[in-house]
């Protein structure tokens, strides 16, 4: 049914400015693309960077005030000496959180995205002009806290990682199915506030994932404590080898 | 009290209709099409867009475009998966993608989180005699 007029039927007619106005070549043409088609070339373009630099990309994302900051700083501390970070933070108005990063001695490139409530891959694009990717390691892409929006749009990442900090509740996968199923690790976060809490059970928080068909990992850590930290830094050393150029380097001569 | 602090719109179903936008002219000025009549989206509930907001938001980016007026019109994918262990096909909740057969987790999606732009119905359109489908 028409939602203009209320008819019922095809393409009879069509409204510009309330009029109906008689259809003459009305013909449907079939498209059958991604809506985001654009924003996934921006994240192919990006990840050819990526590629070239041996840089492994992570996105955090998470809702507000899960602790990506916080995790930010423990890992950076973490994996001084052996990997080097680098941080491109979404940030709705302020530059508090690029500035937490510089000063736990990563570089860090705010983006500032007013009234977006997600990172796009033309975004990213912009931010690494500002960076030298051929010194880094690792890069993170703090993304806007929200459970909702930044799970559709593909930054070029090769890994997506959602936080979810005991304080939230175990149930948040069953309520934010889209986020969830799009992580391929899933960090419980604050595990020093676990007794204070007191309901929440990771085992729960787990099932819910795989409620979702979801094979990611599940990772418990407390950036305050330190508390799981190891294992989460393990993962990056594994993610980042599996990327760097040495080991594509060495595939190839055992290819060839 | 009313508060003073800037309102936020927490949504990227604008961004996703811009998006519709510029792919929907495009196809419009492939074929020198000077009106577009109709617009039609395939969405699964997982796609993680609310339908709703998209038809809310469409007319605000399509003002002053040959895409004013357009009526847009969206089809629901439904939620299928297919078991990996027993391998049959069920529906299943976004919420809940388990085999509806064995109750296994280990499923994979097969319909459900789709998000395409399916059809558009184009006013003047020069008629192409060879290609029915095209790609923008």
């Amino acid at each position: 049914m028409c939602d203009t007029c209320g008819c019922v039927g095809s393409a009879d007619h069509f409204h510009v400015a309330g009029s109906v106005v008689p259809v003459r070549a009305g013909r449907p043409v079939e498209v059958l693309q991604a809506l985001l088609h654009d924003n996934d070339h921006q994240a192919a373009h990006n990840r050819t960077h990526f590629a070239a630099a041996g840089v492994l990309v992570v996105n955090l994302m998470s809702a507000p005030g899960a602790g990506k900051t916080s995790l930010l700083e423990a890992t950076i501390g973490a994996l001084h000496g052996r990997l080097s970070v680098a941080v491109i933070e979404g940030d709705l108005e302020t530059e508090n959180d690029a500035r937490r990063i510089r000063a736990a001695g990563a570089q860090a490139v705010q983006i500032t995205t007013g009234n977006a409530c997600h990172l796009d891959a033309d975004m990213v694009h912009a931010a690494l002009h500002a960076l030298d990717l051929r010194s880094v390691d690792v890069l993170f892409i703090e993304n806007v806290g929200n459970l909702v929006c930044p799970a559709c749009f593909d930054l070029g990442q090769h890994r997506n990682v959602v936080l979810l900090s005991v304080t939230e509740g175990d149930d948040k996968p069953e309520k934010y199915p889209v986020m969830f199923r799009a992580a391929d690790v899933m960090l419980l976060t604050k595990l020093d506030l676990m007794d204070a809490v007191g309901d929440f059970e990771p085992e729960r928080a787990k099932r819910h994932l795989r409620g979702l068909a979801s094979e990611a990992s599940v990772l418990e850590v407390s950036a305050r404590s330190g508390v799981g930290l190891d294992a989460w830094i393990e993962w990056l050393v594994t993610e980042h080898a599996a990327r760097s150029p040495a080991k594509v380097t060495e595939a190839a001569v055992a290819n060839a | 009290m009313r508060s003073l602090q800037r309102s936020i719109t927490p949504v990227h179903e604008l961004a996703i209709c811009q998006a519709l936008l510029s792919q929907v002219l495009a196809v419009a000025a492939s074929r020198s099409a000077g009106h577009i009549g109709r617009i039609t989206l395939r969405i699964g509930p997982l796609a993680g867009v609310e339908p709703r907001l998209l038809v809310t938001a469409f007319p605000l980016v399509a003002a002053g475009t040959p895409a004013e007026g357009a009526i847009l019109e969206i089809e629901n994918a439904p939620v299928q998966v297919r078991c990996q262990v027993c391998g049959s096909t069920s529906d299943a909740r976004p919420n809940r993608l388990l085999c509806g057969t064995c109750g296994a987790w280990r499923v994979v999606l097969l319909t459900g989180d789709e998000m395409l732009l399916a059809r558009v119905e184009l006013l003047d359109a020069v008629p192409l005699e060879t290609e029915e489908r095209i790609h923008v």
